[in-house]
């Protein structure tokens, strides 16, 4: 019972901010645009407005799978470039003295703590005389650095409570120091993998401004499509779809990944 | 030629010398133990062993091979740790196949041997569940069927029976003792407990302060400790300060203040004037409660303070003159006679002279 009386406000302030915006979100890709904005009523003058068009729209301009492919890759890209880059950090740290590690951590966090816009505009600053300014490089070295934290503290968590025996003991059994990660380290880090890419896969998605900043006209994302249809074009429907069908995507590929992991774990 | 030859190793961290000094030859086939209470660098020196630490100084020697120099996995010394260490992401037939994958045996190969050594420890039926699926006991044979499936010249065993509960230990015990006869592998077993070490040894080595204080099997070390220490660690042990009087052909003549004269096996060294230990065991003791026991060596009176009863055997606390008190123990082989002797019975106390040994000091 207390359990429940507990758990009731989180719950409220979710269905409230959450759910039910995400529900209008999927009622607005149905209706038609506002003359100035916003969303003309379900019912009209006795007329049903509502309608397939943006979806239709959507379908029907290749510009659009186009721009969406292109996000997936920049995502997929960032994320893999991040690994690659904070697994050996997280490692350093997991496997360093107990009084270094805070400090480490910390180090890694403490970008977060100045303001998002004002490091994207230093990139700027440092792009701009080597001419890489505005070119799909500048975007995705802005992703990197910006969403690099988030890669490296599940990581780091993950390989900290790494019993140290098990090393030894694969080491003791004749691994050497590469059969070790591959086997052993590696395998058990996976979950830390998962959620650090989750963290840095899916942001990275609906990311509008480092595109808008950094990069150039042809390297839009969905994100900036996105808020051209609220902010821009006043088209809420067509704005609202978009989101609907970006969501779809990352909650497809969730399942997949995670069904690929439990088929893995069934052949082991 | 010895299996593995330990010559004058001592390792040091800071201020604390962990092994200091020590010289060991161990046996092909041998079940061999290191005991000593924690701190006393048992587990440093199993760890020298295994090559995840270098000594300071001194030498080992594998099979002749200095070992200085090769890293532990190109050791033919495999481990079992306190933890066991298995790999919470495999199941246990992977596991237990690892050495052999690392040592780059063929797939038929790897599966008749791993089947062969599920048997071994009885898990065949448990070769597709993981490490954590299993009770503590099979988790410890996974570790010693991993730990031996690639045949080692040496297994390590590190406190293996610690996270055990005591009737499991028992068992393990008796499984430990039969697997090492049959695989012929030489065992190097650390443990804390003595029980554990005189119960599984052929030889036995009891270290203190990282030094060996004695070395043999477990009925001699038992029954001849050399020093104060060695008979206070292993079992229990009524130890009397004594005075030197004299040495002669009948006798190792010593007296112990409040009591009066001991008379001891007759061995060479001690001078009269010198002060030692009299160190007899608690089973050796004679107890009777009408009469004296002048039929033996040695024999006093005293009163019943009081007695711990074990089930099998009651450990009395015999109060003698002058405040001595004496432990004997009396097997409760008769029923009903386990608490035949009463608190403030009076009753004689003896022993013969061999029955216990004198400890310089």
């Amino acid at each position: 019972m207390t359990k429940w009386l507990v758990s009731l406000p989180p719950t409220l302030f979710l269905v409230v901010f959450f759910l039910v915006p995400a529900l209008l979100m999927v009622g607005a890709s149905f209706q038609q645009p506002g003359d100035f904005g916003g969303l003309v009523p379900a019912m009209q003058d006795g007329q049903f407005t509502l309608s397939l068009e943006t979806y239709r729209f959507f379908l029907g301009d290749w510009i659009y799978a186009e721009i969406f492919g292109r996000s997936f890759l920049v995502a997929a890209a960032t994320t893999l470039i991040c690994l690659l880059l904070a697994y050996p950090l997280a490692l350093l740290i997991a496997r360093s003295g107990q009084r270094h590690r805070n400090l480490l951590v910390l180090l890694v966090i403490l970008p977060l703590a100045s303001n998002f816009l004002i490091r994207i505009y230093a990139w700027i600053i440092l792009l701009g005389p080597v001419d890489l300014l505005y070119t799909p490089f500048a975007v995705i070295a802005g992703m990197v650095y910006v969403h690099l934290p988030f890669m490296v503290l599940p990581l780091y968590n993950n390989l900290e409570q790494h019993d140290p025996a098990l090393l030894e003991a694969a080491q003791d059994l004749g691994a050497g120091t590469w059969t070790r990660f591959w086997r052993i380290t590696l395998p058990l880090s996976l979950p830390g993998i998962w959620a650090g890419s989750a963290l840095v896969f899916i942001p990275v998605l609906g990311m509008f401004a480092i595109p808008e900043l950094l990069g150039g006209t042809r390297d839009l994302l969905i994100g900036n499509l996105i808020k051209e249809q609220f902010l821009d074009n006043r088209d809420w429907p067509l704005g609202s779809t978009l989101s609907l069908l970006l969501t779809v995507a990352v909650l497809a590929l969730a399942g997949l990944s995670a069904r690929a992991g439990r088929l893995r774990r069934g052949r082991a | 030629m010895a299996l593995l030859e330990i010559r004058n190793v001592s390792r040091r961290f800071g201020e604390l010398q962990a092994v200091d000094d020590v010289s060991l030859s161990i046996g092909a086939g041998e079940f061999f133990t290191l005991v000593g209470p924690s701190g006393c660098g048992k587990t440093t020196l199993l760890r020298l062993i295994a090559g995840f630490d270098a000594p300071d100084a001194g030498q080992l020697l594998l099979d002749g091979q200095e070992l200085a120099g090769i890293p532990p996995e190109k050791r033919p010394v495999h481990t079992v740790f306190q933890s066991y260490a298995l790999f919470p992401h495999m199941t246990v037939a992977q596991n237990v196949a690892f050495p052999l994958q690392m040592a780059g045996k063929s797939e038929d190969e790897i599966s008749s041997r791993l089947k062969e050594a599920l048997e071994l420890v009885h898990l065949a039926n448990k070769a597709r569940q993981f490490p954590r699926e299993l009770s503590g006991g099979q988790r410890q044979r996974v570790a010693l069927a991993r730990a031996l499936i690639n045949k080692p010249r040496l297994l390590l065993l590190d406190e293996p029976l610690a996270a055990l509960d005591a009737k499991l230990r028992e068992q393990i015990t008796g499984e430990l003792i039969a697997l090492q006869r049959e695989v012929g592998i030489t065992f190097v077993f650390v443990t804390h407990s003595q029980q554990e070490a005189l119960a599984v040894s052929h030889r036995i080595a009891v270290m203190n302060n990282g030094r060996i204080e004695q070395v043999g099997a477990p009925e001699q070390i038992y029954s001849y400790p050399r020093n104060r220490f060695v008979a206070d660690f292993i079992g229990t042990i009524n130890l009397l300060p004594v005075e030197v009087r004299a040495t002669d052909h009948d006798g190792l003549r010593l007296f112990a203040a409040g009591l009066g004269e001991i008379v001891g096996t007759p061995i060479v060294g001690p001078s009269p004037g010198e002060q030692g230990a009299f160190a007899v065991r608690p089973e050796q003791l004679r107890i009777v409660t009408a009469g004296d026991l002048t039929e033996l060596d040695n024999h006093f009176h005293g009163r019943i303070r009081d007695h711990l009863y074990l089930g099998d055997v009651t450990v009395y606390k015999i109060e003698l003159e002058n405040r001595v008190v004496l432990d004997a123990m009396l097997t409760n082989a008769v029923p009903g006679r386990a608490r035949f002797l009463e608190r403030g019975a009076p009753v004689a106390v003896g022993w013969q002279r061999d029955a216990g040994v004198y400890l310089r000091d």
